[in-house]
């Protein structure tokens, strides 16, 4: 990608970091640190790499994307609003008991949302079942789906994945958020799904490990998958929870936690720097 | 009763599938590792492109159904009842329910009639687990001919269908005529004293009863119950109104089942007696089928006992 692509991609990541910070902010609640460490790779897919329209939210070729870690819905709001697909001032709404946007996703209230997630390492299972839709299809459209470092502990990511592995879904990209953090401490500390590319290797994946803050290596990793033929393909990104807000990064306090006041308005004075540095440049 | 047909309702599922799959190219079927016993083999014989194994991994099949159902296709995801709904319980819940996807569930080997594999295979929970899931549609089919006319109406109907099939080959009830609709009750026999809803093989048992009650001189209705949601209401009322009490039968725990639901709605709506003929919330054990009904009291004796105990409650 040349340089004013990437520069316009890094300013909606922070536009979208500004997103989950509002919507978190005005429910008092919800999933920033995990949220924010996945901008980034779904900046990519739904401004750069995803055959999706947001006046056609249904439309049947569409790639398909399947957030499993369901509870990044900040993140995941707060770009398919970007991308058009309903107005930005709706994230004000989250959590709210009149608002479409549930604190987890919900496929048949918010327009561009592909499967009802939540409740950790069953989205993986529904992708696979979409990528053998595409596959029965003609390998009509390419689906996408992120985990969380943590999520990998349930035990039904890994009948999703030997099923993946063994019904040959190369239309599949599994990709990890490695943030290293989980509710309850460090993953290592919890109960380490470590070394995580040998495992996806063991159960017949292509792996590619990754920054997952970096566009270049999303670019060039995606690419990889597109033309891996005849297995599917995890992208195991490390990343940083809480990327961008200075005092949410690496804190495993605020997995669950929203910003009060004083933490809102620096969250956004930080990020509005962050792209008042990036429109200089 | 040499005439009698006999036919396990799960070798009707996968002969219906055949015959589904001929009409509907968008129908897929997925097993998880029980072709032969749930007889999706049959499916899988005739149209192998449309079948998908996904082992030993009752989960994740329900995942898989649930993604391939929002492509467009009509899934059908087959499995033992017990990890249809039991282990597979929050994945139909929550990839399933919550977004009323257009996944059938045909769960076979129900109940205690499972026989000589003995209580872990015997689930006589998977009504109650699947009746608490908003807009799960539940049909438990008496014999051959109604299940395979259950079949082809999940297949028609718009969101997720729960399908129970038993092992065990049961007489045939009902004729060529007979016409099935979700969520529709209907009687069998017409009395004055007592009503028996019954589901499921205790259907053809309830017949027996009627007989075995008749000859006391106690005249019955029968009504067959093959949704069990949503349970028809206006069938129940009209059956205290007739007959003041009712008895239920189901092969299933006495909790959770035909019997609650029954109970629930003349609670609600026009108190009277409603005892339950069903398995008395315990666990089931080995041996052949037909000795386990009669031990745990699935049997046209037990039926008429309760429905003469249904009566003497009636004020």
């Amino acid at each position: 990608m040349d340089k004013a692509e990437k520069k316009q991609l890094r300013l909606t990541a922070l536009r979208v970091r500004k997103g989950i910070i509002e919507g978190t902010y005005n429910a008092k609640s919800g999933h920033p640190g995990g949220s924010l460490s996945i901008a980034e790779i779904l900046t990519y897919l739904y401004f750069k790499e995803m055959n999706v329209d947001p006046k056609d939210p249904q439309k049947a070729d569409r790639d398909r994307f399947v957030l499993s870690k369901g509870h990044a819905a900040p993140a995941l709001y707060a770009t398919l609003a970007e991308r058009g697909f309903f107005p930005v001032e709706d994230l004000k709404t989250l959590r709210k008991s009149d608002s479409y946007l549930q604190g987890h996703p919900n496929m048949n209230y918010v327009p561009g949302v592909d499967m009802s997630t939540g409740s950790l390492g069953q989205g993986i299972s529904a992708a696979c079942g979409m990528a053998l839709a595409s596959k029965i299809e003609g390998d009509k459209f390419r689906v996408y789906t992120v985990l969380g470092d943590g999520e990998i502990e349930e035990g039904q990511v890994w009948e999703a994945c030997m099923f993946a592995a063994a019904k040959k879904l190369d239309t599949l990209t599994v990709i990890v958020d490695n943030n290293n953090l989980q509710i309850d401490g460090t993953v290592e500390e919890v109960n380490s799904p470590y070394p995580i590319p040998e495992k996806f290797a063991a159960f017949g994946f292509n792996v590619i490990e990754i920054d997952g803050h970096c566009f270049d290596c999303i670019e060039d990793a995606v690419n990889q998958a597109k033309a891996c033929k005849g297995k599917p393909t995890a992208i195991i990104m490390k990343t940083i929870k809480g990327k961008d807000v200075s005092y949410m990064e690496n804190q495993v306090g605020w997995h669950g936690a929203a910003p009060k006041l004083e933490q809102y308005e620096q969250a956004m004075a930080e990020l509005d720097a962050k792209i008042a540095a990036v429109e200089a440049e | 009763m040499a005439d009698v047909i006999k036919t396990a309702t799960r070798d009707a599922y996968g002969k219906a599938l055949v015959e589904l799959a001929g009409k509907n190219d968008k129908l897929i079927v997925l097993d998880a590792d029980l072709a032969a016993a749930t007889k999706t083999g049959m499916f899988k014989k005739e149209y192998p492109d449309r079948f998908y194994d996904c082992g030993i991994a009752e989960a994740n099949m329900m995942g898989v159904a649930a993604g391939l159902s929002t492509a467009g296709f009509t899934v059908f995801a087959s499995s033992f009842a017990m990890f249809a709904a039991g282990r597979a319980f929050e994945q139909v819940r929550n990839t399933i329910g919550y977004p009323h996807l257009n996944v059938k569930i045909g769960a076979t080997h129900a109940g205690i009639s499972v026989g000589e594999d003995g209580a872990s295979h015997q689930c006589c929970e998977d009504i109650g687990l699947m009746r608490t899931i908003p807009g799960m549609t539940i049909l438990n089919p008496a014999d051959d001919v109604e299940a395979r006319l259950a079949v082809f109406a999940a297949a028609e109907h718009d969101g997720p269908v729960y399908m129970r099939f038993g092992r065990l080959a049961v007489p045939r009830v009902f004729d060529e005529n007979y016409k099935f609709e979700i969520g529709k009750g209907a009687y069998l026999a017409k009395g004055t004293d007592v009503t028996i809803i019954a589901t499921g093989l205790l259907v053809e048992r309830a017949i027996a009863a009627v007989e075995l009650l008749k000859a006391e001189g106690i005249s019955a209705s029968l009504i067959n119950m093959a949704t069990i949601k949503p349970i028809d209401r206006d069938i129940i009322l009209d059956a205290v109104k007739t007959t003041g009490c009712l008895v239920t039968a189901e092969e299933h725990n006495v909790i959770g089942g035909l019997g609650s639901a029954v109970a629930e709605v003349v609670a609600e709506t026009c108190p009277a007696p409603v005892l339950r003929v069903g398995v008395e919330d315990t666990f089931g054990k080995s041996g052949p089928a037909l000795e386990l009904l009669e031990i745990f009291g699935l049997n046209a004796q037990n039926i008429a006992e309760k429905a003469k105990a249904a009566i003497a409650l009636k004020k």
